[in-house]
């Protein structure tokens, strides 16, 4: 897993790429803001998606509730 | 008794100005698609195994030219049929030993997947190791340039970085580049294609040799 531990964590980048995220955007544009490569965000936003921290409209990608819950704290 | 005879699928390797085989490949930054890379340059690359001196010294090499590569928007994938576990434990061994940070990801490759794709694994030389292969894959993920290197022979990265260096010069410039070319020599004007252009061709201002050899300043 690229950004979400088995256990449910989340890695250091994909906190950076969710603080990131404040206001729909790209792959590129989120790569740009967290200083990740673009393969990387992409991989992430892959895995994000799935665990409904995320959603995307094929494009954009947006943080969910559950995503902002999740960086509450870190 | 009816002959046992073993099948074995030889898919079609690589060529030149083909698209780039897919694959979605575990690796140690994460389960990466080839289809995330698009919009940069990949260099995918494969060794035998881990912990081997001569792949040591490669994976060293890869990383002191990567910050030269992302600057040509270019990023580096490597690839060896071991486990995930082997590379994280062998990139970590590098840092602690020699110093060096593994930037780049490297594919698990255990069921041969990609290996098989590329057609990395050379069974003359072994059927259980990839040999030392380089693809350059461009933006549009269409293979640009292949180099293969036995299982004993390490790579040169001065020569990856400069067929790098040729490739982009080409597509941003529509030219081509003469044996030994490294950037600030001339380069070669792609000759007429008529035998009116190529009356014209001498008269254009270019450093020729004849009408069919002519350089330029970039």
């Amino acid at each position: 897993m690229a950004c979400i531990e088995p256990g449910g964590a989340l890695s250091p980048s994909g906190v950076d790429m969710l603080k990131a995220m404040k206001e729909p955007m790209t792959a590129i544009e989120i790569a740009a803001l967290s200083s990740q490569p673009v393969f990387k965000v992409r991989s992430s936003m892959r895995e994000l998606v799935d665990a409904g921290l995320v959603t995307t409209d094929g494009e954009r990608y947006s943080i969910t509730g559950k995503g902002k819950e999740a960086i509450q704290d870190q | 008794m009816e002959e046992m005879k073993e099948v074995r699928e030889m898919p079609s390797l690589p060529r030149l100005g083909a698209p780039a085989p897919q694959f979605e490949a575990v690796t140690t930054h994460g389960t990466l698609k080839l289809e995330d890379y698009k919009g940069s340059w990949l260099i995918l690359f494969s060794h035998p195994a881990d912990f081997t001196p001569v792949c040591t010294t490669e994976f060293i090499g890869f990383a002191e030219i990567y910050p030269q590569l992302k600057e040509m928007n270019t990023e580096l994938l490597g690839l060896s049929i071991d486990s995930v576990y082997s590379h994280i434990a062998w990139v970590r061994n590098i840092k602690e030993k020699m110093g060096v940070d593994i930037p780049f990801p490297v594919i698990a490759d255990l069921n041969k997947d990609v290996a098989t794709k590329y057609g990395m694994v050379m069974p003359g030389e072994s059927d259980t190791e990839t040999s030392r292969c380089v693809f350059i894959i461009d933006d549009k993920q269409i293979i640009r340039a292949m180099i293969y290197y036995p299982l004993t022979t390490g790579r040169n990265m001065d020569e990856i970085l400069r067929t790098m260096q040729a490739l982009q010069a080409t597509d941003k410039n529509g030219i081509a580049t003469p044996a030994n070319w490294r950037p600030g020599d001339k380069v070669i004007v792609p000759p007429p294609k008529t035998a009116e252009m190529a009356d014209k061709r001498v008269g254009e201002g270019y450093e020729c040799s004849d009408w069919y050899f002519c350089k330029k300043e970039l």
